[in-house]
């Protein structure tokens, strides 16, 4: 891994723009009535955004195979938490949860 | 102090050079982060079962905020992150008053936001929004109001741990101003610069989850 590659100005400058422009589609999507598609819209743009800080800012795409390792790891043991969760609540009665109140 | 300096000074012995101590030390940074994304991760599940329990009182809690000071503070964070990338490549490059720059204006940025984020929680405390005794929400609607009080625990909760995460990054990053200006670092040794950056992205990128999960559940068009 060559340890001088890292990302120009020009690429933080474009990843900074397309951050903005993504906070604005979120604000934008809101008020749109989609039903529980607004949620999906909304944790979607918010996991585009994530994934730009995460590899141009945090450098995440010009790190170590090790560094790679430890990111995906924490995304796998919280998906882990929420999976297990929610395995939990939504098979609680099965058909009643979650509730309509 | 010349650059060669920097080195000598900070190359603790135990490793074999500066890269491998670099590497080290953005690597212990992401370990950290990996806790941390733990650490909020309680709290992010937390919201999801109240949210699926609760959902109307949820989206009664949502539509108290204020979206117009929610996304300019998601704004401000973004814009700090572009800062902060500019000061760690400035610092990379060994040029010192760049990277001042950069780091005071992350600074000026994080400290923009946390003012806001009070402006926004003293607003919360007069409209009776913080949970406890003087906790009142107007019923109207399919939805407990002591559920309400649920949501508004939550958004404290994450807010808040966010929040103090701000202030531990302004301090952090006032603590890299001084040794910048003591001239510790330079193009061959900067790793705390590098890795304090680290920490402040992946406080943004919590904001960037908390943003749409507090803020926009159900968007109220207010004109």
């Amino acid at each position: 891994m060559d340890e001088h590659a890292h990302p120009s100005v020009m690429t933080f400058v474009a990843v900074w723009i397309t951050l903005l422009f993504f906070t604005g589609l979120t604000v934008f999507a809101a008020t749109l009535e989609l039903g529980p598609f607004n949620a999906i819209v909304a944790l979607g743009i918010a996991t585009i955004k994530a994934l730009l800080v995460v590899l141009f800012f945090m450098e995440l795409h010009y790190s170590t195979a090790l560094t790679k390792v430890i990111a995906i790891a924490a995304i796998f043991f919280f998906m882990l938490l929420a999976g297990l969760t929610l395995s939990d609540y939504l098979t609680r009665g099965w058909s009643t949860y979650p509730s309509t109140h | 102090m010349p650059d060669s300096e920097t080195v000598s000074n900070n190359l603790k012995h135990h490793f074999a050079n500066l890269e491998q101590q670099t590497a080290t030390s953005k690597f212990g940074m992401w370990l950290f982060l990996a806790t941390e994304v733990m650490f909020f991760g309680g709290m992010f599940v937390s919201y999801l079962v109240y949210r699926l329990s609760y959902y109307n009182a949820w989206v009664a809690g949502s539509q108290t905020m204020e979206i117009t000071l929610g996304a300019t503070n998601t704004a401000v964070l973004i814009c700090s992150s572009l800062t902060m990338v500019m000061a760690v490549h400035f610092a990379k490059l060994g040029k010192r008053k760049l990277t001042a720059i950069f780091l005071i204006a992350t600074l000026v940025l994080g400290m923009t936001f946390l003012g806001i984020k009070g402006v926004e929680y003293y607003k919360h405390w007069v409209h009776h929004e913080v949970p406890g005794p003087n906790f009142h929400f107007e019923h109207e609607g399919n939805f407990d109001p002591r559920h309400v009080s649920i949501f508004f625990t939550l958004y404290f909760a994450m807010t808040g741990m966010h929040a103090l995460h701000m202030v531990i990054g302004v301090g952090l990053l006032s603590w890299l101003l001084i040794l910048n200006a003591l001239e510790r670092f330079s193009a061959e040794y900067n790793s705390p610069v590098e890795i304090v950056g680290l920490y402040w992205h992946f406080v943004d990128v919590i904001w960037i989850y908390l943003f749409p999960l507090l803020y926009l559940i159900s968007h109220r068009h207010t004109g």
